[in-house]
């Protein structure tokens, strides 16, 4: 059987949680293996949720924001930027390839990118395959 | 549990009653059934049952997105518990309109399992109270928002409006006739304007745009900039007299460039508020002074080149969007050979030729020879319906390119007029017989096709086309071509929504909260849009548009007090080491360091987002019902 990864999302409220919802409504495919968490913003994501994630066999976390600018709480998603660096650096200490975690900017009308962005995300996974902490 | 077909949308990808059975199951749930529209009355009927027979204290609908139906599902659970015993999971944008069936069903569990976790987790909360300020701020003063602000204001309520340019009145001031009753445009906007100008309840600042804003729903504050206009609008007369004295001649905007102006000048003779304004960039009396020459001409001393841009700030309770539509760039359409010849003319261009305030007082002209043009060329879609474009329909080139062709043929009454389209699309009430008129009465030239080239040849414009009914090449010399421009939204619109973080397509529209059923609200909560800036619109849609925008800020701050999501941050005091992390990184300033030393979160002022409590070093701040435990289990169940 091929391997399916297990990916859990965080999406704000406001624009990547609208951004996949929007690509509900244009019906535009991707895979399932991303299950998705609503959070008000992408600075709520706490770094201990990733590694959380990360920890329970997640295989990928993706984190979904507003654009640069766009932040519905002003500058969540800077907060969140800075955040994605820092714990880059430290899934490399901790043995885990940085790539599984993605952070992108989807605002409320790209639902086509939402579902390009969270296929090559799955894509690269599989590529990656299976996280060594979920083994 | 409650789980919807939604008809097919969910139950013909998703198998529900393996959804429900599956969660029948599951720790916390005592009830799991699917029903075929649970929104529906017998849907929320069968939930109050439920919860009355079953002694439920929590209730998952699993349906469709939350910015859907939450609100309908949980006013149904208000009548028994807390709203926040009522969650939605959605299966439906997030699953089975985007998976296939058995990857859908399985994805639908486990959102169901999470969003079950979520809701063991939550607590009750009753909402804040907050007060609402009675006041509307709407921005752009095109018939979209003079509308609303007139709207506003007979009701009883202050309005702020907030203009860009020198005048209101926007495009509609530019246009000749209105179709499909050919009614005068300026005839039908003017009054408006001036009730705008007179109404005791409405503050107009033109010459201003908006730069700043802050607060929250009920309670925005703004900072407007207005433009030092260098003439006094209480002491102008508009007699004239520094126009004349004027040395300086650009190019005119709202000629479409086609005519000069000087650098002191009114926009259009039946300008609101009625005076002179200077354009800075042009003229020689700003600084440094070299000329004065309209000052010294000014009998009404209204004139001050040490005029200064004034900053007013406003609390107001909702904010209307109203900044409209530009023409797609033109020296885009290469293809139709624009901005290389003076003959080949957009579609507001010649609405300005048919004006009898124009540029030509109302004659229509070629522009390279000043004669009456004896064909023309309408071009319909340019740069509209077209994947190397814009691949938006833009509503009323149809209509208005008729009605030019049929104004055309009542000015040059031996004139041949032609019309390339791709389809007619009338759809208004009176279009159709417009538009039937217009092709058997007028005898215009309708081509159904499109055109591929333009070019010049001696005189002539040569059309290049192919009509698709006949599969026939076809060739037209013209004397003039009229494009028919997309509309796009303003680029400053992409200004105005990244300052109220409200969200634009690719045409720079703005995004609604819902295209069906919000098509005049923002997400966020007391925004609201009226007109062409959220799709391009005819004037009776943008009217239509304006009164249901001006009837939902009505119904926000009509109320005295606001409910405001109680879903805040929650420092634990006790345990909180005072290091100040959370405060640097709140945006609002609702955590505030106490005479203890310990941050202190100010409810009125937290609007929830949780960046503190994910900055937090030692894990003190808590989100109310969105709680590190709450989300660590719910990444538990999907992994």
């Amino acid at each position: 059987m091929s391997f399916e990864p297990k990916i859990v999302a965080f999406l704000c409220n406001w624009c990547a949680y609208a951004g996949a919802d929007m690509a509900g409504t244009s019906r535009i495919k991707y895979p399932a293996n991303v299950v998705p968490i609503r959070v008000m913003c992408s600075g709520r994501v706490d770094p201990e949720f990733v590694l959380d994630a990360f920890e329970k066999g997640a295989d990928g976390v993706f984190i979904g924001g507003c654009h640069p600018g766009d932040c519905h709480y002003v500058s969540g998603n800077y907060r969140t930027r800075k955040r994605v660096i820092m714990m880059k650096k430290l899934l490399q200490e901790m043995g885990i390839n940085p790539a599984r975690l993605r952070l992108e900017w989807v605002s409320a009308t790209e639902g086509k990118k939402f579902a390009t962005v969270i296929e090559e995300f799955v894509n690269e996974i599989k590529e990656l395959g299976p996280s060594p902490e979920g083994e | 549990m409650f789980v919807c077909h939604c008809g097919v949308n969910i139950a013909g990808v998703v198998d529900v009653e393996r959804v429900a059975e599956e969660m029948r199951h599951y720790p916390g749930v005592v009830f799991s059934t699917t029903y075929q529209y649970m929104c529906s009355d017998p849907g929320q009927n069968l939930i109050r049952q439920k919860i009355e027979e079953e002694g439920l204290d929590g209730v998952v609908v699993a349906a469709c997105s939350p910015s859907m139906h939450e609100e309908t599902f949980r006013s149904v659970c208000r009548d028994y518990f807390s709203e926040y015993r009522c969650e939605m999971a959605n299966i439906r944008e997030q699953d089975s309109w985007v998976h296939e069936s058995e990857e859908a069903t399985e994805k639908a569990i486990k959102i169901l399992k999470a969003t079950v976790e979520k809701l063991k987790g939550n607590e009750d909360f009753e909402p804040i109270l907050v007060p609402v300020e009675k006041k509307v701020l709407v921005i752009g003063g095109g018939i979209a928002g003079i509308q609303t602000a007139l709207d506003i204001a007979d009701a009883g309520y202050k309005v702020i409006l907030v203009e860009k340019e020198a005048s209101i009145g926007g495009h509609m001031a530019q246009l000749s006739e209105t179709f499909p009753t050919l009614d005068c445009s300026q005839c039908i906007l003017t009054p408006k304007m001036v009730s705008v100008s007179r109404h005791p309840n409405i503050k107009l600042l033109a010459y201003s745009e908006v730069t700043e804003v802050s607060g929250y729903v009920g309670n925005f504050e703004v900072k407007i900039r207005q433009k030092p206009r260098y003439v006094d609008v209480d002491k102008c007369t508009v007699c004239g007299d520094c126009e004349d004295a004027c040395p300086v001649v650009v190019p005119n905007a709202f000629e479409m460039d086609r005519e000069p102006r000087k650098a002191i000048y009114i926009p259009f003779p039946q300008a609101v508020p009625s005076t002179y304004t200077i354009d800075r960039d042009a003229c020689l009396g700003l600084a440094p002074l070299t000329c004065a020459e309209c000052r010294e001409k000014c009998e009404a001393d209204a004139i001050n080149y040490d005029m200064m841009p004034r900053i007013i700030e406003e609390k107001v309770g909702a904010i209307i969007i109203a900044t409209g539509y530009d023409m797609y760039d033109k020296s885009n359409l290469v293809e139709y050979g624009y901005g290389d010849d003076d003959d080949i003319i957009t579609s507001l261009e010649f609405e300005r030729m048919l004006s009898a305030s124009g540029p030509t007082g109302g004659n229509i002209i070629k522009p390279s020879t000043g004669k009456p043009p004896k064909k023309v060329v309408f071009i319909q879609c340019a740069g509209s319906r077209d994947r190397q474009h814009m691949p938006h329909c833009s509503s009323i080139c149809c209509m208005y390119t008729a009605k030019h062709a049929l104004l055309y043929k009542h000015h040059v009454h031996d004139g041949e007029a032609y019309i390339f389209y791709i389809d007619i699309r009338a759809t208004g009430k009176g279009y159709e017989e417009f538009i039937a008129n217009v092709m058997e009465e007028e005898r215009i030239n309708y081509v159904r096709g499109k055109v591929a080239k333009i070019f010049r040849e001696g005189d002539d414009i040569v059309v290049w086309g192919v009509d698709t009914l006949t599969g026939r090449k076809v060739e037209v010399r013209a004397d003039l071509v009229v494009l028919a421009m997309a509309l796009v939204g303003k680029e400053t619109t992409r200004d105005v929504a990244k300052l109220f973080k409200v969200a634009v397509d690719e045409g720079i529209f703005l995004k609604e909260a819902h295209p069906k059923l919000k098509p005049v609200e923002a997400l966020s909560r007391g925004i609201y849009y009226a007109g062409c800036a959220q799709a391009p619109k005819d004037i009776p849609a943008a009217v239509a548009q304006a009164s249901a925008a001006a009837s939902k800020a009505l119904a926000l701050i009509s109320k005295d007090e606001l409910e405001k999501d109680p879903l805040i941050a929650v420092v634990d005091e006790e345990h909180c080491s005072g290091c100040g992390v959370c405060i640097s990184v709140c945006p609002y300033g609702a955590l505030q360091r106490g005479s203890d030393g310990k941050a202190h979160c100010i409810e009125a002022l937290c609007e929830g987002c949780g960046t503190c409590a994910a900055a937090c070093p030692s894990n003190n701040i808590e989100m109310r019902n969105y709680r590190d435990e709450q989300i660590e289990k719910m990444i538990e169940v999907i992994v």
